[in-house]
């Protein structure tokens, strides 16, 4: 097990007070290597919760640049970040915040010839995309390189998860099949989205990947999360592997493919 | 005909219904925005005019949602 130091003891004690967790959990969460897909709405809150528990190494991907209309929502990148690089600001946010973990960037958007690549040194794989093709493109990766991961998506003030464990329960092809048509869906930059619902999903996947290291709790595999914010109803629903699922069914897929240009522009 | 909706107990006076018809009565626009569970198991969207529903089936709509940054 890893020597912590007194100031790392100080910083994780209310970590590791907890019995699900303790000094052994912790130390996994300080060996643990975590993927965040997109620095925006639910990206931010995810890959700062990571940073402040500790996770050793957190892998954030965005291609994009601060924009204006981010901020309502995106609370790793601050006023002065705008036309910054996404990863840019957010490694000096999560640096700010906890100089222990190591931050690793790709200030880039995933395709099906780049994800493999970007993915494979990770434990754990958090979606934080706002887009369809982009949400079926990791789902893929993360079946093919059996990587455990967190789905993710919210819509004006509707937000949904689940936990996907490749080959043992079920992946987002299973419930969704494929991306909708385009323009059948709207999409946060023209529908909208409360930016408060990104915080609360975000948590809730940040809560799913250290209960995943940690193996504290049952993780949302095969159970689709939803939630209204207007109500503050939350659902759980049971979903069972689909045999016959094109993804992770049968005989699956046995290599990647770009899905169709997103119905939502890239800039979210 | 009772039906389980997303976790909740409806009654309808129709004595049979379709998946189609039943998500144009509970409002569902457009069918390419949900996916559909019926007892567990996915339906293709090919099916929802066809598949009738049973007494006391359990139906899930499961919305795409899209967003995230």
């Amino acid at each position: 097990m890893r020597d912590f130091s007194e100031e790392e003891l100080e910083r994780y004690s209310r970590h590791i007070l907890l019995a699900d967790v303790g000094v052994e959990g912790q130390d996994k969460i300080c060996a643990a290597r975590v993927l965040v897909v997109g620095a925006g709405g639910l990206g931010s809150p995810v890959a700062y919760y990571l940073a402040a528990a500790g996770v050793g190494t957190i892998g954030i991907v965005d291609g994009d640049v601060v924009d204006l209309s981010n901020l309502q929502r995106q609370i790793l990148h601050g006023t002065a970040e705008v036309g910054v690089p996404k990863v840019e600001s957010a490694r000096r946010k999560m640096a700010a915040l906890n100089p222990g973990v190591q931050i690793e960037t790709w200030q880039t958007m995933l395709c099906a010839e780049n994800i493999l690549d970007i993915v494979a040194p990770y434990d754990f794989v958090i979606d934080g995309t706002d887009n369809f093709a982009a949400k079926f493109l990791i789902n893929d990766a993360c079946v093919l390189a059996k990587k455990p991961y967190s789905h993710g998506g919210i819509l004006r003030f509707d937000g949904q998860t689940m936990t996907v464990k490749p080959g043992e329960s079920a992946c987002y092809a299973c419930v969704f099949h494929e991306p909708p048509p385009a323009g059948a869906v709207p999409a946060c930059s023209s529908a909208g989205v409360l930016g408060a619902v990104a915080g609360m999903l975000g948590t809730i996947q940040a809560a799913e990947a250290l209960k995943f290291i940690t193996g504290a709790g049952t993780p949302l595999f095969d159970t689709l999360l939803s939630f209204n914010a207007k109500t503050m109803d939350f659902r759980k629903t049971k979903l069972k592997r689909n045999p016959r699922c094109r993804v992770c069914g049968g005989e699956g897929i046995a290599r990647l493919r770009d899905y169709q240009p997103p119905v939502c522009d890239l800039k979210g | 005909m009772r039906i389980v909706i997303n976790g909740d107990d409806k009654t309808f006076a129709q004595g049979t219904l379709s998946i189609s018809e039943l998500l144009e009565i509970e409002n569902v626009s457009q069918p390419d925005q949900v996916s559909v569970q019926v007892n567990g198991e996915f339906l293709r969207s090919s099916l929802y005019g066809t598949i009738r529903l049973k007494e006391g089936d359990a139906v899930d709509f499961l919305y795409f949602m899209g967003g995230g940054r």
